[in-house]
């Protein structure tokens, strides 16, 4: 066994005994930290298996801005009820859960060693793609409904948090420490986004990673204190958070119209809608989880 | 045996314990996270079926990225849903 193989392995035990203990720990509170550094060591994870922009992405997204939710849900929410599952369900549950285990590592086993025609495919028509990052040619070139698709059920999910005007967040008075350190990150947070965006054409990075960065940077002031509450009915906010799917579709739309089709770039013109849509997504992605996060519903209330 | 099958075993394994979890706990914020463990271990198989290949595949990372997003958003809408006072869940804590 050579020592690679022993790092895989501690990993995945470490990351199958950290989602066990958050699971089932007895109190809420140290299951949601446990659940954040659940988070981070999957993000490490990522980055194992040779997948840098999801490792960008996961530790953005997945750890620090679920992990705030999850915290402001916790405050939100009551004490919890002290309910433990009957026997039968436990047992049930266990029997049907090692089944499903067995079955699916059975399943899973053969794949490990054939492979796809599709990297290939993707490789052979990167010149054509505008840019020369292959994992950003497949989100906004080659399956750019997706990511279209993705900003729409952004855009739901912020619409239906909207509808559901729960009590605002009652922040508290900030100490000394969190204000000077946001000031320092919040910066940081604007210039390690815009790089991130940049570098998205040529290597790993992008729109998302980009977008949860500035808005990590948001949240941290606002939470400090520093930023006056975030109201979806002033219109530049709207603005922005509509702009990327609007801009998006245009785009499709006028290639369905004056081009060859749906989402097809005419040659030529690739790299600079790419550019294009990525910065408007950029910004619709870190408002949109900006609000989600931190927005104030007080203007909705009757 | 190589590092994917064990990356592989490891996100069916992961996938399993938040199914577990998903049927015996009844914690609103524990079903949630239960749900994103659930996830993390879809995103798993995936990953290492990306990297199981050189090139690396780099549609099925950009179908992570794309969930991942996805599955943050189900997150906050879930999140609210379940801190919400509304009329409903003062009809079910009446009942109980």
């Amino acid at each position: 066994m050579n020592a690679e193989l022993l790092f895989d392995a501690a990993l995945i035990l470490l990351l199958l005994a950290l989602a066990a203990a958050t699971l089932h720990t007895r109190k809420l509170y140290t299951a949601i930290v446990l659940f954040i550094v659940f988070g981070l060591m999957l993000a490490l994870t990522w980055a194992r298996l040779g997948a840098v922009d999801l490792a960008l992405a996961e530790a953005a997204i997945g750890a620090g801005l679920i992990g705030v939710m999850l915290l402001a849900a916790f405050g939100r929410s009551g004490p919890e009820a002290a309910t433990r599952a009957p026997p039968a369900v436990l047992a049930a549950s266990v029997l049907l859960c090692s089944l499903l285990l067995v079955l699916f590592a059975q399943g899973v086993w053969p794949l490990a060693n054939n492979s796809a025609p599709v990297p290939e495919l993707v490789n052979s028509h990167l010149a054509a793609s505008g840019v020369s990052h292959p994992v950003t040619a497949v989100l906004l070139n080659f399956r750019a409904w997706d990511t279209l698709l993705e900003l729409v059920v952004l855009l739901l999910a912020l619409l239906g948090v909207r509808q559901l005007h729960s009590p605002n967040m009652n922040l508290p008075a900030a100490w000394p420490l969190l204000q000077a350190w946001s000031r320092l990150l919040a910066p940081l947070s604007i210039v390690i986004g815009g790089y991130l965006l940049w570098r998205g054409s040529h290597a790993p990075g992008g729109a998302f990673q980009a977008g949860a960065v500035l808005a990590a940077g948001a949240i941290v002031l606002r939470l400090a204190g520093l930023l006056p509450p975030l109201r979806w009915n002033w219109w530049p906010m709207r603005a922005c958070v509509l702009g990327g799917v609007a801009l998006f579709m245009t785009i499709a739309a006028a290639g369905y119209w004056l081009g060859s089709g749906w989402l097809d770039y005419p040659p030529g013109l690739g790299k600079t809608l790419i550019t294009l849509i990525e910065i408007a997504a950029t910004v619709s992605i870190a408002v949109s989880l900006s609000l989600l996060v931190v927005g104030d519903t007080r203007e909705i209330t009757p | 045996m190589s590092h994917i099958s064990l990356y592989l075993l490891g996100g069916v394994a992961l996938w399993v314990l938040g199914l577990h979890a998903l049927m015996t706990q009844r914690n609103a914020l524990r079903r949630i996270m239960a749900v994103n463990v659930m996830g993390s271990g879809t995103f798993m198989v995936m990953v290492a079926l990306a990297a199981r290949m050189t090139p690396i595949d780099p549609v099925l990372q950009a179908l992570v990225v794309t969930g991942l997003v996805v599955a943050a958003s189900a997150t906050a809408f879930a999140l609210r849903l379940a801190t919400t006072e509304s009329p409903v869940a003062d009809v079910d804590r009446e009942r109980e």
